[in-house]
C-alpha cells in the first residue's frame, strides 16, 4: 500500500507547487504565511526523503521506486522517474539543505521575503527533478529550468555586481547545456527513445562517442566546475545571498559530478576512457593550482569557492581515474570516494558558506581583513566554525578525509604521481583553511563592533549544529552510506566495462 | 475571386452549388467584415465599442464554423483555386486566436492615441481573410490574390498613426518593400507559368515530377523564394522588419509580427511543398543560407539593440532562422515541426509586444528596454508572466519555447549532413540567451523610476494572462499542440 505513493513525483511536486503556494498570502499576513507554508513543506519533504531511504532498498543496483507516465508520445518522450543509490544520497542532501536554507532565510533575508522562499522551494523540486529524472529530456527540463530561480535569486538578494555574476552564471551553463541537448536529440531520434537506460546500451561508433561524449563534457564540466571553465563559480558565490551560495555549492555543483556518473560514463565509455587522461589532468589542476588560488584571495566567500573547486577536482579525478584502474573494487572504490566527496562537500561547504553568512549578517563585510578576533565575541561559532574548517581542510574523523582518501588511495593504483599530486590538497587544503580561520576567528577583536557581535542564535545553532553533527558522523560511520551507493555504482562500472568490450569486438571484427 | 469564376462558368456552378459549405468561414467574414464597415460608417459612438465587440464576435462566429467544418480530408475546390485540408484549417484557425488576441491589446491602445478606431478593427478583419484565402490557395493565382489583400490591409495599419513621423515613414518603407517583395513573387509566379504553362501547385508538381527543373525553372525558384524571406524578413531582406516594428503602432506591431508569418508559412509550404516538391534540393539551399544568415545576424544585431520594439524585431529575424530548418528538414516531420514553431513564436510575441502596449500609459510610448524597469517591482506578477514570455523566446524549458528549438533541432539532426546546422542554431541560442536575460534583468533587477502600481485595462490583463499562461502551459504540455500540428501535414 505504502509503496504505491508516488514518493518520487512528490519530492518534485511537493516543493514546486509549495514554491507557488508561498506567494498567494493573504495580502497582510504574506511574510508569516510564506514564513509557514515554506517551513511545514520543507519539513514534510523531509520527511519524504526519510521515507524514501526507509523505501529504497538498494541492493540490485537497478532503479527502484519506477513511476512511468507518457507525456509527449509523438516525441516518444516520457514522465519516467526512478532513484538508484547514485541519486538517493543526493536527493536526501537535497531535502536537508533545503530546510538549513529556509530556517537561515528567516534572519538573513529583508526584503521580497516570499519570493526568496518561493525561489528556494522551486529550487529544491527542480533539484531533486534532476536527481530521479529516468528520461533524458526530462532531465533536461529540469537541468535548465533551475537556472531560472538561481538566476533570480543572484540577481535579486546578490552582492553590489550581482547583475554581471548572474548573467555570467547563466550563460555559462547554458554554454554548456546546450550541446548537451542536441546530443541528447540525436541519440534519441537514433534509437526511437528519450529513456536514459537505452541510451545507456545503445552502441555508438567512435566518432559518435566522441562528439557526444565532447557535449556532455561541455554541460557537466561546466556545472561542476572544471578547470578552465570554473571562473563562473567564484562570481557566483561572492555575489549570491547566503542561501544561494549553500544550495549552488552544496548541490548544484553535485548535478555535474551525477551527470558523469549517470551519462558520460555508460553512454559514452570510450571515448571517456580514451580522454580519461585529459580530464584527469584538469582535476589535478584543479586541485593543486586553484588550492594555491585560494591561498591567496583576500574575500571570504571566494576564497570557499575556490576551495570548492578544488574539493569537486576529486570528485572529476575519481570519476575518470578508473579507466586507469584495472580491477573492479579498485575502481568502485573511487567512485565511492567520488560519491563520498560530493555528498561531504556539500555538508562542508554548505556549512562554510552559513558560517560566512552568519559573520556577515553581523559585519556585512565579505572581505577578511575586516575580521579578527571573533571568537572573544562569538565563542560557540568559533568552535563550530573550527570544526568545519578541519573538514576542509580533510581532517581524519570528518567527512572531508574519507572522500579525498578513497580517491587518492585508488589513483595511487594507478600512477603514484597523479596520487601525489591530489595529495597537495591536504596541504593546501589545511593551509587556505586554517589560515582563513585565523585570520577571522583569532587574535585580538579587530575593533569595537567586532567585539560587541552576539554570538550564533538559535536558529543559526540548529543549521551549524545539525551540519557539524552530519560531517562528523559520516566521518566516521560512512559504511550506510557506502552501502547505498555500492551495487549501483558496482552495476555502473559493469555496464561501462561490457560496453567497452563491446566496441572493441566490433572494432576487432 | 470564386464568385468570378462561377459567374462565367454556369456549368460548373451547377456541379459545385451544393458545396458551399468549405468555403463558408471566409463568405462569413467577408460578409459580416462589409455589414460591418457599414455599421461602422453610421455609427456615432466616439469609442466604437461597438465595433470592437462586433469585430471580435465576427471572429468568434468564423472560429465556431472553421471548427465545424475541420476537415478530414484533403479536397481541391473551386476550379482546384482553393484546398480544403487540414493544413489550412489549422493554421486560419490560429490566425483567427492570434487576431483575436491582437484586437484585445490594440483596442486600449488606440483608445488613447487618436488614431481611427472603426476602421481599425476592419482592417484586421479583411488583412485575415486575405490571409485565409491564403493559405487556402492552391494555385498561384489565388495565393497571390490572398497575400495582396493581407498585405494591403497592413500597409494601412502601419500607416494607421499618421501625425506620427516615424509611423509614416515605416508605413512608406513597409510599403516599398512589400511591393518589391510581391514583384518578385509575381514575376517568380509568370517565369513559372512560362515555363510549366500551369498555376496549379497540383499540376506544377506533376510537371516537376516528369521533368527536371530546368535552368528557368531555378531562376523561378529563387525569385519566389525571395519574395517569401521579404515576407518572412529573413536576411538578407530583413531591413525593413526593425524600422516597421519600430515605427508601426505597438498595437499594430502585435498583430504584424503574429499572424502574417503564420499566414507566410502556410504560402512558404504551398509552393516549396506542394509545388515545388520536385525541386527540393534547390530550395534546400537557398532556405540554409537564409537560415544561418538569419540566425547570426538576428541574433548579432539584437545585442546591440537598446529600444526593445527594434530588440524584438531582430529576435523576430533571429527566430525566422530557427524556424526555417524545419522546412530545410524538408519531410513532413520537419514540417510540422516548423508549424510548431512559428505558432509557438507566434504566440509568444504576441505577448512580448502585448507588455509593451500593457506598460505604456497614457500617450506615453515603451520603447527602451530601460523603460520596463522594475516592472518585477511595480507589478510581481505581471513582471513573472512577461519574463516567462522572455525566457520562452530563448528556448528555455519548462516554457514552449523549449519545445519549438528542441523540435526544429531534431528535425534538422534527422537530415543527413545537417548536423553542423544544428550546431550553429545551438550556438546561436547561447548569443540569443544573452539579450532576452538582459531584459529579464531590467524587469527584476533593476529599480522602478516610477514605482505606481500599473493599472491597465482588463482587455491588457487578459490578454497578457492568456499569452504568458498559454507559454507555460504549453511548455507543461506540449502534446497536443504537437499532435494539432502533426495532423496538419498528414496528407503531405
Amino acid at each position: 500500500m505504502l509503496t504505491e505513493i508516488p514518493i518520487l513525483s512528490l519530492l518534485i511536486w511537493v516543493p514546486l507547487i509549495g514554491g507557488f503556494l508561498v506567494l498567494f498570502g493573504p495580502g497582510d499576513k504574506q511574510l508569516v504565511w510564506s514564513q509557514r507554508i515554506s517551513f511545514v513543506i520543507s519539513i514534510l519533504i523531509i520527511f519524504l526523503s526519510g521515507w524514501l531511504l526507509f523505501l529504497f532498498d538498494g541492493s540490485s543496483g537497478q532503479m527502484e521506486l519506477v513511476e512511468f507516465a507518457r507525456w509527449i508520445p509523438s516525441l516518444n518522450i516520457n514522465y519516467s522517474l526512478g532513484v538508484d543509490g547514485i541519486a538517493v544520497p543526493l536527493i536526501v542532501l537535497t531535502c536537508f539543505i533545503n530546510l538549513l536554507v529556509v530556517i537561515a532565510a528567516i534572519g538573513s533575508i529583508k526584503f521580497r521575503r516570499a519570493q526568496y522562499f518561493s525561489a528556494t522551494l522551486v529550487l529544491t523540486g527542480l533539484m531533486n527533478g534532476v536527481f530521479v529524472a529516468q528520461d533524458a529530456i526530462l532531465f533536461y527540463v529540469f537541468w535548465e529550468a533551475i537556472l531560472i530561480p538561481m538566476f533570480l535569486m543572484i540577481g535579486v538578494w546578490g552582492g553590489a555586481n550581482r547583475i554581471y555574476a548572474t548573467i555570467k552564471f547563466f550563460l555559462f551553463t547554458f554554454f554548456g547545456s546546450i550541446f548537451m541537448l542536441v546530443a541528447l536529440i540525436y541519440m534519441g531520434s537514433v534509437i526511437g527513445s528519450f529513456n536514459i537506460a537505452d541510451m545507456q546500451q545503445m552502441p555508438l561508433s567512435m566518432l559518435e562517442q566522441t562528439l557526444i561524449f565532447t557535449a556532455f563534457v561541455a554541460a557537466f564540466a561546466v556545472k561542476i566546475p572544471m578547470v578552465p571553465v570554473h571562473t563562473w563559480l567564484p562570481d557566483a558565490h561572492v555575489e549570491a545571498p547566503t542561501g544561494g551560495s549553500v544550495i549552488l555549492a552544496a548541490i548544484m555543483l553535485k548535478m555535474g559530478g551525477y551527470g558523469f556518473l549517470r551519462f558520460a560514463l555508460p553512454v559514452t565509455p570510450d571515448a571517456a576512457s580514451e580522454y580519461a587522461w585529459l580530464l584527469i589532468l584538469f582535476s589535478l589542476i584543479a586541485i593543486a593550482y586553484i588550492g594555491f588560488v585560494a591561498l591567496a584571495q583576500e574575500d571570504m566567500k571566494k576564497l570557499i569557492a575556490y576551495s570548492s573547486i578544488a574539493h569537486m577536482g576529486f570528485v572529476t579525478l575519481g570519476t575518470f581515474i578508473i579507466f586507469n584502474l584495472s580491477s573492479l573494487d579498485a575502481s568502485s572504490m573511487a567512485l565511492q570516494g567520488a560519491m563520498i566527496q560530493m555528498i561531504s562537500h556539500g555538508l562542508i561547504s554548505g556549512a562554510m558558506f552559513f558560517s560566512i553568512g552568519v559573520l556577515y549578517d553581523r559585519v556585512h563585510s565579505r572581505n577578511i581583513s575586516d575580521y579578527g578576533g571573533v571568537i572573544n565575541s562569538m565563542p560557540i561559532f568559533g568552535a563550530l566554525m573550527m570544526l568545519f574548517v578541519l573538514a576542509n581542510a580533510g581532517l581524519p574523523g570528518t567527512s572531508g578525509f574519507i572522500g579525498e582518501f578513497f580517491v587518492i588511495l585508488s589513483s595511487f593504483q594507478a600512477d603514484w604521481r597523479i596520487a601525489l599530486i591530489a595529495g597537495t590538497t591536504l596541504v593546501l587544503g589545511a593551509a587556505y583553511s586554517l589560515w582563513l580561520y585565523k585570520r577571522v576567528i583569532f587574535g585580538k577583536p579587530l575593533n569595537d563592533s567586532i567585539e560587541r557581535l552576539e554570538d550564533i542564535n538559535i536558529r543559526e545553532k540548529f543549521i551549524l549544529f545539525s551540519l557539524a553533527a552530519l560531517i562528523i558522523a559520516l566521518g566516521i560511520y560512512p559504511q550506510p552510506l557506502i552501502e547505498i551507493m555500492q551495487p549501483s555504482l558496482e552495476a555502473l562500472l559493469q555496464l561501462t566495462d561490457t560496453k567497452i568490450a563491446e566496441l572493441n569486438i566490433e572494432v576487432a571484427r | 475571386m470564386v464568385m468570378q469564376i462561377f459567374a462565367t462558368s454556369p456549368k460548373i456552378l451547377n456541379s459545385v452549388s451544393h458545396d458551399f459549405w468549405p468555403l463558408l468561414p471566409e463568405i462569413f467574414l467577408l460578409t459580416a467584415a462589409s455589414v460591418l464597415l457599414l455599421i461602422d460608417a453610421f455609427s456615432t459612438d466616439m469609442d466604437r465599442k461597438l465595433s470592437y465587440k462586433l469585430a471580435q464576435f465576427i471572429l468568434l462566429v468564423t472560429g465556431v464554423i472553421l471548427l465545424f467544418q475541420f476537415p478530414t480530408s484533403q479536397d481541391f475546390l473551386y476550379h482546384r483555386h482553393f484546398i480544403h485540408d487540414p493544413l489550412s484549417a489549422t493554421l486560419k484557425i490560429s490566425m483567427l486566436v492570434l487576431t483575436s488576441l491582437s484586437l484585445m491589446f490594440a483596442r486600449p491602445y488606440i483608445l488613447q492615441r487618436r488614431i481611427l478606431r472603426g476602421e481599425y478593427y476592419l482592417l484586421h478583419l479583411f488583412a485575415l481573410l486575405g490571409m485565409m484565402v491564403l493559405v487556402s490557395g492552391s494555385s498561384l493565382l489565388s495565393l497571390y490574390l490572398g497575400l495582396e489583400l493581407m498585405s494591403l490591409c497592413l500597409y494601412a495599419l502601419v500607416a494607421m498613426n499618421r501625425r506620427e513621423k516615424l509611423s509614416s515613414e515605416a508605413a512608406v518603407k513597409y510599403f516599398v518593400m512589400g511591393a518589391i517583395a510581391s514583384g518578385f513573387i509575381l514575376y517568380g509566379i509568370s517565369f513559372v507559368y512560362g515555363v510549366t504553362g500551369q498555376i496549379h501547385v497540383a499540376d506544377i508538381a506533376a510537371y516537376l515530377s516528369d521533368n527536371e527543373a530546368n535552368l528557368t525553372l531555378r531562376f523561378a525558384l529563387v525569385f519566389i523564394v525571395t519574395g517569401l524571406a521579404f515576407k518572412f524578413g529573413a536576411v538578407p531582406f530583413q531591413m525593413w522588419v526593425p524600422d516597421v516594428y519600430q515605427g508601426a503602432p505597438t498595437s499594430t506591431t502585435v498583430f504584424l509580427a503574429s499572424a502574417p508569418k503564420v499566414a507566410a508559412f502556410g504560402l512558404a509550404i504551398r509552393v516549396l511543398v506542394f509545388a515545388f516538391a520536385g525541386a527540393i534540393a534547390d530550395w534546400q539551399n537557398l532556405l540554409i543560407i537564409l537560415s544561418v544568415l538569419s540566425m547570426v545576424v538576428g541574433n548579432l544585431v539584437a545585442l546591440a539593440q537598446t529600444n526593445i520594439k527594434r530588440l524584438l524585431a531582430y529576435s523576430a529575424i533571429a527566430h525566422i532562422g530557427y524556424f526555417l530548418l524545419g522546412l530545410i528538414a524538408g519531410n513532413t516531420q520537419g514540417y510540422s515541426a516548423s508549424l510548431f514553431y512559428i505558432l509557438t513564436y507566434a504566440i509568444t510575441t504576441v505577448g512580448a509586444f502585448g507588455c509593451l502596449i500593457y506598460m505604456a500609459k497614457g500617450q506615453q510610448e515603451i520603447s527602451q528596454i530601460d523603460d520596463l524597469k522594475g516592472l518585477g517591482q511595480r507589478n510581481p506578477w505581471a513582471g513573472l508572466l512577461v519574463s516567462f514570455l522572455f525566457l520562452s523566446m530563448a528556448g528555455l524549458p519548462p516554457f514552449v519555447g523549449f519545445w519549438a528549438k528542441l523540435e526544429v533541432i531534431k528535425a534538422v539532426l534527422n537530415v543527413d549532413g545537417l548536423i553542423w546546422l544544428a550546431l550553429v542554431a545551438a550556438f546561436m541560442s547561447i548569443i540569443g540567451l544573452f539579450y532576452y536575460l538582459r531584459v529579464v534583468k531590467v524587469i527584476f533587477f533593476d529599480k522602478a523610476k516610477n514605482e505606481a502600481r500599473i493599472r491597465a485595462e482588463r482587455s491588457l490583463r487578459l490578454g497578457l494572462g492568456i499569452t504568458s499562461i498559454a507559454v507555460i502551459a504549453l511548455g507543461l504540455f506540449p502534446t497536443q499542440l504537437l499532435d494539432f500540428c502533426q495532423k496538419a501535414f498528414q496528407y503531405i
